[in-house]
């Protein structure tokens, strides 16, 4: 259960080894005695994460198997009971140009960015209502905005998450659990290695620090750093022609 | 059956569960083997007074009992009243003080009910004395969840089941009615000594030279001041004021007329943020000030005894982000866990206005029930405080470290770890509540965070 305080004894993480869901693990309040599981499809990967004060179970799933969700999450609550958290943080970046020469690498991109993390999600709303509790945290992006010429395919993917997120979490009013929509900018991770960084750059301590905040508050949606929410605002009322000549 | 968002009294950790308010013992039943089917546990809920997560059940029923409310008999030779369960104590009282009777025990507020009382095992002013809520609990009717109704007294062949039960949470049956001692009275009034003790030791000094002399005792705490005045307090102690002492203008409507309506409602929305260490320090010096050194007088019922039922809602004050209420208990030789407790309290600038002090007479048979010879006390603090979490996590290991415990009604954040520790008799509890609902069907948000069961 999570406790008056936004302590919470149990988290499943679709994406394990993503640098966002781990900074946020460090960041939340995991009651002594919390159980955590981390969903992927690296499992030593996944084995070799440690989560201080708690213990920790691996649970095998690929986000490109769309019939994968609904088993990973009954395995989860086989394993953890209750499901307090669920941080849907999986995600490739993917190549854009690939993407574009090669539909079937835009089509992994949609996968496991979309349709992996909405066939888990799904399952997962639903044992939140029969729960009466629970937060869903997604992460969606910054280019989930607006199409943009240098990663449309990754923007897409995050673009349909966001609007999944947004729907599911009207959904969710009256039934106790919520969902929190997070929408980081640019993220220093190996994700983005070697990539330019854009304007407003953080690094995931700081995504972890807002989320775990979010979900002790009870926050919809968290923008990181928060001056993106206005500049989302201000983007998305951009003509289409000042928009596209914007550097990135 | 409709679906609600529940929360208890401080208003945190809001969770969904299908409610139901039956009227009668046979409506009860039959919610009880509607709610089975959910596959989420049932829980039976009272006023809800409770500050944290023990009348809330997640995902699955609550049986909410305040509608089984009827006052059945009095025994005006042995003192005695049988009353539904869900009786309110403000019930209660209204109807049995003219007839010059006082419940034998009353906690803080009178919006509870019986059950409730008896679920928690509730304590009062007067428990250095006369012990807790279900030490005049003469028998009750318990609902198992087989359907069988079973009536419970304190010795004898239900013994176990019935001190089980007394502070069992709601966890082992749903009482439906009980019988319950009543203390003779011949005024509404209240005999009032008011001091004001300097600070923490001079009180507790004062409360262990001269508890036993009072029926009631308890101490306000300044929860703020630090240094040589740090747990300066009014330490409140009287009886029931006897018909023939009372002034004359407190004659006129009758010594026994009892009148309780609260005259006030919190306003309807509140800023978030509204009790900080400044506001709170005012009110504790204005309290503190208004407060007599010496002073014997006389006071009504609900002044004495529930001084905030006069403020319907109150617990709205905290804004949005709610309250925690932290109370524990400590043996008597731990003087020094307490006021470490309220140096730490103090020092983290604590906004509690309702900080309280008691000394506690011998524990009962209740494996789960919370009053142990020694001392007690209570802060209600804004759960927006940053820190917070960390600051009672180590109040918790403080308390228990000198053999105390945290009050599980009002519980809302407790170290699961540490509740064994905290209560020793907890695996004697689990046992003969296993034996009551052997399939696990009684459950809550309290039992759920702590793994109660």
């Amino acid at each position: 259960m999570n406790d008056a305080l936004g302590g919470v004894q149990s988290v499943l993480v679709l994406g394990g080894t993503s640098e966002l869901a781990l900074a946020t693990l460090h960041a939340m309040d995991l009651r002594p005695g919390a159980r955590v599981a981390l969903a992927g499809r690296n499992p030593a990967a996944l084995s070799a994460v440690t989560v201080p004060g708690a213990d920790v179970v691996v649970l095998p799933w690929d986000a490109s198997d769309s019939a994968a969700g609904s088993t990973l999450i009954e395995k989860a609550v086989a394993e953890l009971g209750d499901l307090d958290v669920v941080l849907a943080a999986a995600g490739v970046l993917g190549d854009q140009d690939r993407a574009e020469s090669d539909p079937a690498h835009a089509a992994e991109i949609l996968q496991v960015n979309l349709v992996g993390l909405a066939t888990a999600l799904l399952p997962a709303a639903t044992q939140l209502k029969k729960q009466g509790h629970g937060v869903l945290v997604v992460f969606s992006s910054v280019a989930g905005l607006r199409g943009r010429r240098s990663n449309f395919v990754y923007g897409a993917s995050k673009a349909g998450l966001d609007a999944l997120s947004e729907g599911l979490q009207a959904s969710l009013v009256g039934s106790g659990a919520r969902l929190v929509l997070v929408r980081p900018g640019f993220v220093r991770t190996k994700m983005t290695a070697g990539l330019e960084e854009a304007p407003f750059t953080t690094t995931p301590d700081v995504v972890g620090a807002a989320v775990a905040k979010a979900i002790r508050r009870g926050s919809a949606v968290v923008h990181v750093p928060r001056v993106l929410g206005p500049v989302f605002v201000a983007m998305r009322a951009l003509p289409r022609g000042v928009f596209r000549r914007l550097p990135g | 059956m409709t679906a609600e968002l529940l929360t208890g009294w401080g208003r945190t950790a809001a969770t969904v569960a299908e409610v139901t308010r039956p009227t009668t013992p046979d409506e009860v039943v039959a919610a009880l083997r509607s709610g089975r089917s959910r596959g989420r546990g049932v829980l039976p809920r009272g006023m809800a007074r409770s500050y944290g997560d023990a009348a809330l059940n997640a995902g699955g029923a609550v049986i909410e009992l305040t509608g089984l409310n009827k006052i059945h008999t009095i025994d005006a030779d042995a003192g005695l009243v049988t009353v539904d369960a869900g009786v309110s104590l403000d019930q209660l009282i209204k109807h049995v003080v003219p007839l010059g009777w006082f419940v034998a025990v009353s906690p803080g507020t009178r919006y509870v009910t019986v059950g409730g009382a008896i679920a928690s095992d509730i304590h009062g002013k007067n428990h250095h004395v006369e012990g807790t809520f279900c030490q005049h609990v003469r028998s009750m009717d318990l609902l198992l969840p087989s359907g069988e109704i079973r009536t419970l007294t304190p010795d004898g062949e239900g013994a176990e089941a019935f001190w089980a039960t007394a502070g069992g949470m709601g966890l082992t049956g749903i009482v439906l009615r009980a019988t319950l001692d009543l203390l003779p009275i011949t005024s509404a009034y209240m005999r009032v000594d008011t001091e004001r003790p300097a600070n923490l030791d001079d009180c507790m000094q004062r409360m262990t030279e001269r508890d036993d002399e009072y029926r009631y005792s308890v101490a306000w705490v300044d929860s703020l001041t630090r240094g040589a005045a740090m747990g300066r307090s009014v330490l409140q102690r009287g009886d029931h004021a006897s018909a023939d002492e009372l002034p004359a203008r407190k004659l006129k409507r009758g010594p026994l007329k009892y009148v309780a309506e609260p005259k006030l409602s919190a306003p309807p929305w509140v800023p978030d943020g509204l009790l900080r260490p400044i506001t709170v320090r005012a009110f504790n010096e204005l309290w503190f000030r208004k407060a007599p050194k010496q002073h014997t007088g006389y006071e009504s019922i609900p002044f004495f005894f529930h001084p905030l039922d006069g403020v319907l809602q109150w617990n709205t004050i905290y804004g949005r982000p709610g309250f925690i209420q932290y109370q524990f208990a400590v043996p008597l030789a731990a003087q020094e866990t307490v006021r470490a407790a309220l140096d730490r309290l103090s020092g983290a600038k604590c906004p509690s206005f309702l900080t309280v002090l008691k000394r506690f007479g011998p524990a009962n048979d209740g494996p789960l029930s919370f009053p142990q010879p020694g001392w007690t006390l209570t802060v209600d603090i804004p759960a927006s405080l940053d820190g917070l979490g960390a600051l009672l996590d180590g109040l918790d290991e403080l308390v228990v470290g000198a053999g105390g415990r945290v009050y599980l009604s009002k519980d809302s954040r407790l170290r699961p770890d540490l509740l064994a520790a905290m209560y020793p008799r907890l695996s004697e509890w689990r046992k003969v509540r296993s034996s009551l609902d052997p399939e696990g069907l009684l459950q809550s948000d309290l039992a759920r965070r702590l793994a109660l069961l």
